[in-house]
């Protein structure tokens, strides 16, 4: 291997390639694009100046709606943790044999266009919806209940999207727990709950960190629950960067508000990678 | 110390554990030994409480255990392949146990610091057992089970991951602390080697029964079955029967039609089926034509048809005829014989073992 140091790099080749192509020029084009100026009459100019962003802090309705991305990513994070590692737990402990069946049933709504599922959820909790209709059938409610168009809606969409990465995440590493260290730890003196909290929960951390992050940053991106099952007040950015570009073509003003998430996405991987230390986690099992 | 009492272990039906009696002695090292699958590992995780018995008892200095749980026995548990917390430093380790029993900070500090200097590794506190090689890291797993100075230390196949010459090593070790410290100890391996040279007692067990309990010495020597026979060395068998015995003294006619001299106390009965055990290492090796046959020894003559040279010692493979086969390892005293010499090997009467074999029913 060592005489051809052009072998990784041949087979690297492809993927650099299509990464390069599609991801890195397209970006560019972004970040060249944001410093334009837009003419009254709808034409881009190019130029180099910084009136997109200024544009964007000029006052506080758009940081604004990049405080409540934050909020709402940071919502979506914990609540997908906490409904996402007890089903990943259960699958670690479970000794049935039809895992895989299990593991396939948390993948089976990939197979469903993401947009029919967030559609869905309007027959389900809108004001004629299965919801509202069921209770009124019984009479626990006359009028029905305002259940859609609201942050708690968004949620809901955003964890059903959201939760099976945060399942596989943890269960992954979970499954690479050796049991003996559990069975050590019990022997040791530990109870069944002193050896979760000792050794399952610190070895999963991993796991964890990986799911938070992808939850958090898919979150952070996506436009479609917010646009379907939010209000009017629920934005996110993603919406508001789809509304200047689709909406009024307005290309500068948009790539600007794509840069500035792209650079909160960057710093917080980043603060992440540094202060939580995932390398660092990973080092620690080197070997074993 | 240790005590079974009808213990019994079945999965679904399958049984891993047919009902089974067995005492283990204060400071005693004895081990399970028996082919994977055996029940051995079932036998030794029911001790510790990881597995419960579908019948029977197990008693820890006269305290029946079965509903004691795991974190409560007060066991030593080694494993396999280590199972170090990869997340703690090795201190951490070492001192888990003794956290859980509520010592004292600064008494774990010394606790830890003289475990370590047992297993010869001090100073290696603030390291991760990645950072240690595969024996370190089994002699840390020893002090972190010695540390909290268990009832009992239950091993389960502990040598296994470690390679051929730290095993050695790792089996002293092991021997040297446990007598030490007088620990009571249950072994389980399926090494013949590890159970001889460690053990008081052997404990050879096949699909979930016991086959003999003794020590290194009497299981050899004196197995109590085929099995035991087949399993611990190299052994020659050769069926034939009983044709008169005089004190110790046993003439067996085997089905070739040689008379054979057995010394094995016993009731042998004249006509009685019995199986000879001949440990492949008991035989001497001549030439045919240097051979001089003395009187009242056992001698078989035959053509050297495979040899394999393991370096301190060779396998021959002896063809005698009547399509037996003879397996004979050689220390290389002697000579060196090649595939093809004629030879004739000679064993003394006293390693020639006896075992009963079932008669057939005759026709009333």
């Amino acid at each position: 291997m060592q005489e051809k140091p052009w072998k990784p790099w041949a087979l690297l080749a492809p993927s650099i390639t299509a990464v390069f192509l599609l991801l890195v020029i397209p970006v560019c084009f972004i970040v060249v694009y944001s410093f334009w100026l837009r003419a009254p009459t709808g034409a881009d100019i190019p130029a180099f100046q910084f009136g997109n962003y200024q544009k964007f802090f000029a006052d506080f309705f758009y940081p604004g709606i990049l405080l409540r991305t934050i909020r709402v990513s940071l919502e979506t994070v914990a609540l997908c943790l906490v409904m996402g590692y007890i089903p990943a737990y259960f699958f670690y402990r479970s000794e049935t044999r039809h895992k895989a069946a299990l593991l396939l049933l948390i993948m089976l709504p990939f197979w469903i266009s993401f947009i029919i599922r967030t559609l869905s959820w309007i027959n389900i909790l809108g004001d004629t919806g299965l919801f509202n209709h069921a209770l009124m059938r019984i009479g626990i409610i006359s009028e029905p209940l305002g259940l859609l168009y609201n942050e708690g809606a968004v949620l809901l969409g955003l964890i059903q999207y959201l939760l099976p990465f945060m399942i596989l995440n943890v269960y992954v590493s979970l499954e690479g727990i050796d049991k003996n260290l559990l069975e050590a730890a019990r022997s040791l003196g530990c109870t069944e709950w002193q050896a979760f909290r000792e050794v399952t929960l610190p070895l999963s951390l991993p796991g964890v960190s990986a799911g938070c992050l992808l939850v958090f940053v898919l979150t952070a991106g996506t436009y479609l629950p917010p646009m379907i099952l939010g209000g009017p007040g629920n934005d996110m950015i993603a919406n508001l960067i789809f509304k200047r570009v689709i909406g009024t073509l307005d290309w500068p003003f948009g790539s600007a508000i794509s840069v500035i998430l792209l650079g909160l996405l960057c710093v917080i991987i980043y603060t992440y990678n540094r202060y939580l230390g995932i390398s660092q986690i990973f080092k620690s099992f080197q070997g074993n | 110390m240790v005590r079974f009492r009808g213990i019994r272990k079945s999965f679904g039906k399958a049984v891993a554990v047919a009902p089974t009696d067995l005492d283990i002695e204060e400071g005693h090292l004895v081990t399970l030994l028996g082919p994977s699958g055996c029940g051995k590992t079932t036998l030794l995780r029911m001790v510790a409480g990881l597995e419960t018995p579908t019948d029977g008892d197990i008693f820890i200095r006269d305290k029946r255990i079965n509903d004691t749980p795991v974190h409560q026995r007060n066991l030593g548990m080694i494993f396999q392949n280590y199972a170090l917390f990869p997340h703690k430093t090795i201190y951490d380790n070492v001192a888990f146990g003794l956290k859980y029993r509520n010592v004292p900070r600064e008494e774990i500090r010394g606790k830890v610091g003289r475990a370590l200097e047992m297993v010869r590794l001090p100073g290696v506190e603030n390291r991760m057992p990645a950072q240690l090689s595969g024996g370190q890291q089994q002699r840390i797993a020893l002090a972190r089970a010695i540390v909290i100075e268990p009832d009992v230390l239950l091993m389960d196949e502990p040598l296994s991951a470690l390679d051929e010459n730290l095993r050695e090593e790792m089996r002293r070790e092991i021997d040297n602390l446990q007598r030490i410290l007088g620990v009571t100890t249950i072994f389980v391996t399926h090494d013949q080697r590890e159970a001889l040279s460690m053990s008081d007692k052997i404990v050879v067990i096949k699909a979930g029964v016991i086959q003999q309990v003794g020590d290194p010495e009497t299981v050899y020597n004196r197995p109590a079955n085929h099995f035991v026979a087949d399993f611990l060395g190299h052994s020659n068998f050769v069926a034939g029967r009983v044709e008169e015995r005089r004190g110790d003294l046993v003439m067996v006619r085997l089905d070739s039609g040689f008379l054979l001299r057995a010394e094995h106390p016993g009731q042998w009965r004249a006509g009685q089926k019995v199986e000879v055990v001949i440990r492949a290492q008991r035989f001497e090796a001549f030439l045919k034509a240097d051979y001089q046959a003395e009187d009242g020894v056992n001698y078989f003559e035959g053509t050297i048809k495979d040899r394999s040279y393991m370096g301190g010692e060779v396998n021959y493979f002896i063809d005698i005829g009547h399509k037996e086969e003879l397996h004979v390892i050689s220390m290389m005293r002697s000579r060196f014989f090649q595939v093809g010499d004629v030879v004739s090997v000679q064993v003394a009467r006293r390693h020639c073992h006896l075992l009963a074999l079932p008669e057939e029913k005759e026709p009333a």
